[in-house]
């Protein structure tokens, strides 16, 4: 069975232009690593369940002009601490406190699919915090017309013609290759169980978990970025969340769910675009 | 030793194409393919096999608990034993068992076996499973990661709900009850005997022994594959200090007996094979979700038991093969009786479960083979394990008990 790269465990980066943080809060029971680069304004960016190991090429592009900092979620490639997480919303307090051990008092959140129900989350919870707001194909509403993928359930190869626009792009079949060895392979397997486990303890079965009625506390000017051929997450959670918040804008681009992956170069112009706007 | 008849009240009309035009058998079966007509006929039949076996001479009774899904037809087993305690007078009623993680309150777990108990006069066996991911984190939604933390907050909750003689107050993290104070209490002291079904996780092997609870392993793959996961649990309990008692050792396995060898074949061969090829048809997502099984287990090389790796090494079998692999202990008494003391004996099992209702196996072929297993293979097994002491059978399941509670 072809599973993906293991995408978080070695977030190792491609050019080292990146490097590894890691910051402990609530005297150590959550520990978060991450990886930072650029300077500028601070702008995180929380992942999903799916990516691609490395420092991805467009959170390169970003940190030419941001602190761009991509934290792990607890319980992925090292952060910690998840069993002591009871919901998104201690999740997305875990992440504020997160923000203080920095020193961070103000900043841009960016976040793809799971990363992106993180960080409208922690906009609603925290709306003082947030500079910008700039959701991909972000997850926690639900729509019963229009059910999402069970993408935390599905086998790789299942998953994979979803996730993709073009399954057969560069990106999509590097996320499709297996690891060459089969103890690689195993340790690849359990590496996605656990980052799997690990995010969808917080939206299992259904990731409608009260963001909605959260949702209009956000301030934060927001961008929303969709895929025109997102199969996992219908564009039609997209004009849900439009609905939604008070100073939003839906840009839709060509790509599919993972659009951040395979359609790098657009996605990172949109944000860029969006975060430096007057 | 004990033997005890198993049942798992398949739905026995599945197409003949099942298992190619439908993706799994469980979580997300068509419900257009139940018809309650049939089930009706079914559920009868099934009753009146278990209380064929008691009259067999079975020791025991064994329900347990599958929810959406045509493998199994009792999401809840606690009303089969109910229904068997009436028609019942001697045999244990073995409820393996309620998944305490499904119950809100779980308290509702310890009324109703209080209830089977006294209602029984003393013949419920506790049976306490995590539950198949299948069940719990697809058909009742349960969050994978938090599975075994609730189930172990649930069976703490019920133990202290037996036990303690105070009414008192539990402050958990999934279940909250200012006044706990069940009635009806347990008739057995201190409480019913507590076996704990499993499919093979480290972590359930070190609690049982803990907690000196059975261990049943429920395996898919017959005594031959099982064998090493016994191995598993006996070492991995001495290393908590419990003895090597075979009582503390549950195991299933399918028994088809018939006059002959050759007409074992003829009687279960199509009915194993629509067993192994539909009844265990999972589609591979639903076979595990993430998080279900923990870190620790998955590093121990523990693979589900469904699912499309299992699926795959199950497929191509042929009924010579299902024998030969320990899959199904089939022929004719003989033959049988030799390979299942061996069974037992190599995985040290005190507590032997035999499932004789297989698959799509009609009535008239369960009773016989009820009947010859009760006669001619359930004699020569009461003897096996002569030295060791059964701590964990219901005190009011003795052969002469038959009264009524006084």
């Amino acid at each position: 069975m072809a599973v993906g790269r293991p995408t978080h465990l070695r977030w190792v980066p491609r050019l080292m232009l990146a490097r590894e943080e890691v910051v402990p809060i609530r005297g150590g029971t959550v520990r978060f690593r991450g990886l930072q680069a650029g300077v500028g304004e601070p702008l995180i960016f929380f992942h999903s369940f799916e990516g691609l190991a490395g420092w991805p090429e467009f959170l390169e592009r970003l940190s030419g002009r941001y602190a761009v900092r991509a934290p792990l979620h607890p319980g992925v490639g090292g952060s910690e601490g998840v069993e002591s997480l009871d919901d998104v919303v201690d999740l997305a307090l875990a992440y504020d406190e997160w923000l203080t051990a920095l020193g961070i008092d103000r900043c841009h959140l960016a976040g793809h699919f799971f990363g992106g129900m993180v960080a409208a989350e922690v906009a609603a919870l925290c709306p003082s915090r947030v500079r910008r707001l700039a959701l991909l194909s972000p997850m926690g509403l639900w729509l019963d017309g229009v059910p999402q993928a069970d993408s935390v359930t599905l086998p790789p190869s299942e998953l994979h013609p979803l996730l993709w626009k073009d399954p057969e792009s560069p990106a999509a079949k590097a996320w499709a290759t297996p690891p060459p060895s089969d103890e690689a392979k195993a340790t690849a397997q359990i590496e996605r169980i656990q980052r799997l486990a690990a995010m969808g303890k917080f939206v299992w079965p259904i990731p409608d978990k009260g963001l909605k009625k959260r949702l209009h506390r956000i301030v934060a000017p927001t961008l929303l970025v969709w895929g025109d051929s997102d199969r996992v997450n219908p564009v039609a959670y997209g004009e849900e969340f439009l609905r939604r918040l008070k100073r939003a804008e839906l840009r839709i681009l060509p790509g599919g769910h993972m659009l951040p992956y395979e359609s790098s170069e657009a996605t990172a112009r949109a944000l860029l675009d969006f975060l430096s706007a007057p | 030793m004990k033997i005890c008849l198993f049942h798992l009240m398949p739905y026995r009309f599945l197409p003949d194409d099942f298992e190619t035009r439908y993706r799994s058998v469980w979580v997300d079966v068509p419900h257009s393919l139940f018809n309650p007509q049939k089930c009706h006929l079914l559920y009868n039949e099934f009753l009146d096999e278990l209380e064929h076996a008691e009259r067999m001479g079975f020791d025991g009774l064994c329900v347990n608990e599958h929810h959406n899904n045509a493998y199994g037809l009792m999401p809840s087993p606690n009303l089969m034993a109910a229904a068997l305690a009436r028609r019942t007078s001697r045999a244990a009623l073995v409820v393996l068992g309620d998944s305490l993680a499904l119950y809100n309150p779980p308290l509702r777990v310890a009324e109703e076996f209080a209830m089977l108990d006294v209602i029984s006069g003393g013949r419920l066996v506790a049976g306490f499973p995590v539950g198949t991911s299948m069940d719990t984190n697809f058909a009742y939604g349960i969050t994978p990661t938090t599975l075994r933390e609730r189930y172990y907050e649930a069976h703490d909750l019920v133990m202290q709900a037996w036990t303690r003689p105070e009414v008192f107050a539990f402050n958990g993290k999934y279940t909250q009850v200012r006044y706990v104070n069940i009635w009806p209490q347990p008739l057995q002291k201190p409480h019913p005997p507590v076996w704990i079904p499993g499919g093979g996780s480290v972590e359930t092997w070190e609690w049982t022994a803990r907690l000196d609870y059975v261990y049943c392993y429920l395996s898919y793959f017959g005594y031959k594959h099982g064998k090493k996961t016994m191995d598993g649990f006996w070492e991995a309990i001495s290393r908590p200090g419990a003895d090597d008692n075979p009582y503390r050792a549950g195991f299933l396995q399918l028994v088809g007996v018939s006059e002959t060898d050759a007409q074992a074949e003829r009687d279960y061969g199509p009915h194993v094979h629509y067993f192994y090829q539909k009844c265990l048809n999972v589609w591979e997502g639903f076979a595990e979700a993430p998080g279900y099984r923990t870190l620790r287990t998955l590093q121990s090389g523990a693979r589900p038991q469904v699912g499309l790796a299992a699926k795959q090494i199950r497929q191509a079998l042929t009924w010579k093969e299902y024998v030969e692999q320990g899959y199904i202990i089939a022929g004719s008494p003989g033959t049988v009786r030799e390979q299942l003391s061996d069974c037992v004996e190599k995985l040290r099992v005190g507590h032997l479960m035999v499932l004789l209702q297989i698959g799509s196996l009609p009535k008239d072929l369960t009773l016989k083979n009820i009947e010859l297993f009760g006669k001619e293979v359930l004699p020569h097994l009461r003897g096996v394990w002569p030295a060791a002491e059964d701590r964990w059978w219901p005190s009011g399941a003795r052969p002469t008990f038959g009264g009524s509670p006084g």
